[in-house]
């Protein structure tokens, strides 16, 4: 199924359109507050937005402000399963009426229904927990369960509202590759702020800032080649915009950045990023001089460890150094630092 | 379930906490020393009695029914529509909480008796409703509504909306997320607020007597029997409220276990 998203909420500032392929997983990525809750909702049904339109393999399900009536498909008869943070199975209702919820919903009889919520229990590996009440499951167990009772329920387009997020991190991996295996040929939208769901689950990203959509695109790529602060961040990379100069970035303060230029190519005075890796800057105490390289005067504004180095935060930028390192300079947050970067190092590319 | 208690409390508030349960309790048990309990079972069971107690029961069953019946629907209405007139009809349903109920049964009068609003209509379709036991059930389900409404509601708010989202995102008409979600899931608020509704019918009094009398084996129901007796017999009257108050205690206890009372 293929769907397309077209739509302004006004009170919350967000205006965004993009397209889900057949058989596609989108995800929504984007600081709190950027519309990506605000859209799942609309896609939904809960919400419905000032102007916009929502298809769904070609139905309108929603349509407002546009040409021609509006027309708003309630959600339950819009078929887009919605799978939250929490696994909200029913506490009243064994595990196996809750994965039957849908089809007896739907109108299917008692009995299909059981076994069509079997069916799914087992693709979850879940059949042994049928029995059960939902108090009696872990959160991983119950989180694939909502699973099996979202699929059960036959969406066309299944909602994944950051499905690993209240999920210990020693079963949320499990539940990751569960769900890479059934959104492998469905078609999702996926709300995350884990940089592993996008990789792992989304063939594409779709990146919103303030309400609109900052860049879209397949997610090796975004990630990759990001050309928004947030997807920068998402991918742990340094980003610096500003306009093109013959061979680097200028960024809006004068701070010249200079790099490679890479795909796309940027146009001298046109918008463009450098994208640099923080491993590949060196932390300064004092500025190097005389030397040709980039050199940043930043305030560290935060430590957090990352495996066996440290990553130091200077507002939006980051350096990876050694913890060694650390104490050399002193490094400390509101402490004054050079970052340092090889101009081989920086990506030049149009935004 | 472990009982932990992390914070202690101040050991002066037992003494409050104590007084407050003597308050109520001794009242009723001082009622017991005033019985004449080797005429109790004759009082007990006398023909005025009994048909007061089962007029009582019924109604009060018929009662807490209709407020179910009224009730649901109007709980659910006010705790999930966004309508703004609905604050007023909110204020409006607990009126009958606040006025004396001896109000409440001149006002069901001016709406159902033979020269009220609609009575005066329904008198010349041949129906009558002030004075009958209908009236009777009427006037408990007039004071006894609100408690379940507000019961109901606040159980309604608590448990939230997110389960109905679910269940609608999974294929579930309204009707089947009210039936199959909702309500399932605010049981225990329900049942409280029906034994508080029945509870409530059970000891009215003022809106009854005002609006249907008090007809022996019609309208004459325990509290107004009690009234009645207490002048002419006192011992009586004891007896019929201790009676009372075990069908109360009865009432409270079949619930109270299971629900969040």
């Amino acid at each position: 199924m293929s769907a397309l998203v077209e739509l302004r909420v006004a009170d919350r500032d967000v205006d965004v359109a993009f397209e889900i392929g057949d058989g596609e997983t989108v995800a929504l990525l984007g600081p709190n507050g950027a519309g990506k809750s605000t859209t799942l909702a609309a896609l939904g049904g809960l919400l419905r937005p000032d102007t916009g339109r929502i298809l769904l393999d070609g139905e309108v399900l929603t349509s407002a402000g546009l040409a021609g009536p509006d027309r708003w498909v309630p959600p339950h008869a819009r078929r887009t399963a919605l799978l939250a943070q929490d696994p909200l199975l029913f506490p009243h209702l064994s595990v196996l009426e809750n994965v039957a919820f849908g089809p007896r919903s739907t109108g299917a009889g008692r009995r299909d229904a059981h076994r069509t919520a079997e069916h799914w229990l087992s693709e979850v590996d879940a059949a042994d927990l049928a029995g059960r009440r939902p108090s009696e499951l872990s959160g991983g167990q119950a989180q694939r369960v909502a699973v099996a009772r979202a699929l059960a329920a036959d969406p066309r387009l299944l909602l994944l509202d950051e499905p690993m997020a209240a999920l210990d991190i020693a079963v949320a991996p499990a539940l990751r590759t569960l769900l890479r295996r059934v959104l492998a040929d469905r078609s999702a939208v996926i709300v995350t702020h884990h940089v592993l769901d996008a990789l792992l689950l989304a063939d594409r990203v779709v990146v919103l800032e303030d309400g609109r959509v900052a860049e879209q695109g397949p997610t090796s790529e975004v990630l990759a080649r990001p050309r928004s602060g947030f997807a920068a961040r998402f991918a742990g990379l340094n980003l610096v915009a500003g306009t093109a100069t013959p061979d680097g970035v200028r960024r809006d303060d004068g701070l010249v950045l200079h790099g490679t230029a890479g795909d796309p190519h940027p146009v001298p005075d046109a918008d463009a990023v450098a994208v640099f890796r923080p491993s590949a800057v060196a932390v300064h105490r004092e500025p190097p001089g005389g030397s040709p390289r980039n050199a940043l005067r930043v305030t560290v504004t935060e430590l957090e460890p990352l495996g066996d180095v440290i990553r130091v935060r200077a507002g939006e930028l980051a350096a990876d150094v050694t913890v060694a390192s650390v104490t050399e300079l002193g490094l400390a947050p509101g402490v004054p630092v050079t970052f340092v970067v090889k101009a081989t190092e920086v990506d030049v590319y149009a935004r | 379930m472990s009982r932990t208690r992390h914070v202690g409390l101040p050991r002066w508030l037992f003494v409050p906490a104590l007084l407050a349960g003597v308050f109520v309790v001794l009242p009723v048990a001082a009622m017991t020393t005033r019985i004449a309990w080797s005429d109790f079972p004759s009082l007990v069971t006398s023909d005025a009695a009994r048909s007061a107690l089962w007029l009582s029961l019924r109604t009060s069953s018929a009662s807490t029914l209709l407020c179910l019946v009224l009730g649901i629907p109007l709980a659910t209405v006010l705790a999930r529509s966004e309508a703004r007139w609905l604050g007023v009809l909110r204020s409006l349903v607990l009126l009958p909480l606040v006025l004396p109920p001896v109000v409440g049964g001149i006002a069901l009068l001016s709406a159902f008796g033979r020269q009220g609003l609609l009575g005066h209509d329904l008198e010349l379709l041949g129906i009558r409703i002030a004075f009958t036991t209908t009236a009777v059930v009427l006037a408990q389900t007039f004071v006894s509504l609100p408690f379940l409404v507000v019961s109901l509601e606040g159980a309604l708010r608590t448990a939230g909306e997110r389960y109905d989202v679910v269940a609608a995102s999974l294929g579930a008409r309204p009707t089947t997320v009210l039936r199959r979600v909702t309500l399932p899931l605010v049981l225990p608020g329900l049942a409280s607020g029906a034994v508080l509704a029945f509870a409530r019918s059970l000891g009215e009094f003022g809106a009854t007597i005002t609006f249907a009398g008090s007809l022996e084996g019609t309208t004459r129901t325990l509290p107004l029997l009690i009234y009645n007796l207490r002048v002419t017999d006192a011992d009586a009257a004891v007896a019929m409220s201790l009676l009372l108050v075990v069908v109360a205690v009865l009432v409270i206890g079949l619930v109270r276990p299971r629900g969040a009372l």
